[in-house]
């Protein structure tokens, strides 16, 4: 499956410095293995009205330092399993940056957006062009890098992976 | 240009004369390390279309996270690890109780000079206190690594931090890494590679070192490098697996910012809740009540720690009510701490003494905290509900203060303990 590349979606806002621990909470890493599953412990420890209300596409838009913490990649595939279409971060812990990346979930930093969005407005997003558009107006953000698009048009770390193995083979 | 450390390592790694920040490149790490979580790489390494792992031997597991496992849910966990390294031929496998995998793997000599970790735990750039450049990566990343053998990086900025000076007497590395954390910030090193030089790491002995690469995690650290010099080769001696080149910064390496600290003026520190750039001066959190102590896990609860520690609770009791948990980090230090007569002060102190592993640090098992209390730990997180539940504070210490919390039940520096 290709990544749709203009996202449009409701805006979730939350602040700087959270952790994947309140993404998805510690307790359940060796219990949840399931993807489908993990949706429902989405931000649990940050917000107990989200996993009960997003819907498809929304979008999540963050202070700095988003995602920081522990490795864990179920914090990102709790959010794509939430059917997040994207998140916008003044920054991101590494780690998770990497992990919403590898679960073609796109994670964008584009700081001074994020300072204009409201909570709850609806926002566009093109990839391709790096443009965001929000009721303030529109911004870019740096392009990403051309592995990334890579795994995305795979449809993740998963199928890319499976497709040089099989390309190997040959 | 000269480069910095990680240029040079991942420029050598990715098969390339020299690699600079932003730059990215495609690496064939010399460790591939992985915990209880080889199970889950596992089942997405099949997903891929993976068979035989393509190098057995760059392959590390060691269980540490759940271990001796608590429910049949890990223990089944367990059970496919020890069977995945049974098919796939994997030599470098630690099974329960051997220790934290970090500091395992640098006693195994598996973390050596100029060589590149890459780890499925956020606290992989511990492998820095050899000299190494360890990264913490995701569990898909791994299970990619044992598929291809190789994983995309980006080249990362560098960080130059010196610390001039050494420490007081009665002030650890925990107290400098809190400093560094407090004043830098969460993300003060956010996707950066940290070097830490000067006088004030060149006098640390190799334990307390090991502090610092791992807890620059926390200020967001992609990796972090302590020089090896010989205190480091020494005590690789007898451990290293292979033979290592260690590689140094050019001196006129390119760095992104320069931060210099003073050791000498350094106090002891305690991060608050609930994180870990939360720091003030003990000082000023001195006499708050505590209802667990914690002593253990890859960033102080080594034999030095435990020494430290034992030395303030001997011929002291645990105070009424309170809980003092210690873990070694390994098996190997265990014993130590055994034939030193440590675990024996411990024990007559009222401490409850556990098996080499992880222990509460995330909220798995063998003490966890109830709701409302509060902890002090050696470790290296206090995030809300880091130890099992949102409702109660962690605040992180050195050994000694950890300790004597214990003792008084109360945040207290040894000091004011009283006879």
């Amino acid at each position: 499956m290709k990544e749709k590349s203009i996202l449009r979606g409701r805006v979730w806002k939350y602040g700087d410095d959270v952790n994947t621990d309140v993404i998805f909470p510690g307790k359940y890493t060796y219990t949840v293995n399931e993807p489908s599953e993990m949706a429902q412990y989405a931000l649990e420890d940050l917000d107990p009205r989200f996993a009960k209300e997003v819907k498809p596409d929304d979008i999540i838009v963050a202070g700095k330092n988003w995602g920081c913490g522990s490795s864990r990649e179920q914090a990102a595939i709790c959010l794509k399993e939430s059917g997040v279409g994207a998140i916008i971060a003044k920054s991101f812990g590494r780690i998770h940056y990497r992990n919403c990346l590898n679960a073609a979930l796109p994670a964008l930093i584009c700081p001074e957006a994020v300072d204009v969005i409201e909570d709850k407005e609806i926002i566009e997003i093109d990839l391709k062009r790096g443009e965001l558009r929000c009721a303030a107006g529109s911004f870019s953000f740096p392009p990403l890098p051309e592995i990334v698009w890579e795994i995305f048009d795979a449809g993740g770390l998963i199928p890319y992976t499976r497709k040089r193995l099989e390309s190997s083979r040959d | 240009m000269g480069q910095t450390f990680v240029e040079k390592v991942l420029a050598k790694k990715a098969g390339l004369d020299r690699a600079g920040p932003g730059q990215i490149v495609e690496v064939a790490p010399d460790v591939a390390l992985s915990h209880d979580n080889a199970a889950s790489i596992y089942s997405t390494f099949q997903k891929m279309g993976g068979k035989r792992v393509v190098d057995p031997k760059m392959i590390v597991i060691i269980l540490d996270h759940a271990t001796p496992a608590p429910t049949t849910k890990h223990a089944e966990n367990h059970r496919i690890v020890r069977e995945l390294v049974k098919e796939q031929s994997i030599d470098h496998f630690y099974d329960v109780g051997r220790g934290v995998c970090h500091q395992v793997l640098v006693e195994e000599g598996l973390a050596l000079p100029g060589e590149l970790v890459l780890g499925s735990d956020s606290h992989t750039p511990h492998a820095g206190v050899m000299g190494g450049c360890g990264v913490g990566i995701g569990r898909g990343e791994m299970a990619s690594i044992w598929a291809l053998g190789t994983l995309w990086l980006r080249v990362p900025e560098t960080l130059k931090i010196t610390v001039n000076g050494c420490l007081p007497k009665g002030v650890t590395s925990k107290d400098l890494a809190l400093k560094l954390i407090g004043d830098l910030g969460a993300d003060g090193a956010l996707y950066m590679s940290v070097e830490l030089h000067g006088e004030g790491i060149e006098t640390l002995t190799i334990s307390e070192r090991a502090v610092l690469p791992n807890m620059m995690a926390e200020m967001g650290a992609k990796c972090s490098y302590i020089p090896p010099d010989q205190k480091t080769f020494d005590y690789l001696k007898g451990r290293a697996k292979r033979a290592y080149k260690p590689v140094y910064p050019d001196p006129d390496a390119e760095y992104i910012r320069i931060a210099e600290f003073d050791a000498s003026s350094m106090e002891p520190m305690v991060a608050c809740p609930h994180t870990v750039d939360h720091v003030r001066p003990l000082s000023e959190v001195a006499g708050t009540p505590i209802n667990q102590a914690f002593l253990g896990t890859c960033t102080n609860g080594r034999l030095e720690d435990l020494k430290a520690a034992a030395q303030v609770i001997k011929g002291r009791q645990v105070a009424k009510g309170i809980r003092f948990i210690v873990i070694p980090a390994s098996s190997e230090i265990y014993l130590k701490a055994l034939q030193a007569g440590y675990i024996q002060a411990f024990i007559e102190a009222g401490a409850v003494v556990e098996s080499p592993g992880c222990g509460p640090c995330m909220g798995n098992h063998m003490g966890v905290p109830a709701i409302g209390e509060v902890s002090i730990s050696t470790a290296n997180r206090n995030f809300k509900g880091r130890m099992g539940t949102k409702e109660s504070e962690i605040y992180l210490a050195n050994p000694v203060v950890v300790a004597a919390s214990a003792v008084a039940g109360e945040i207290i520096h040894p000091k004011d303990l009283g006879s």
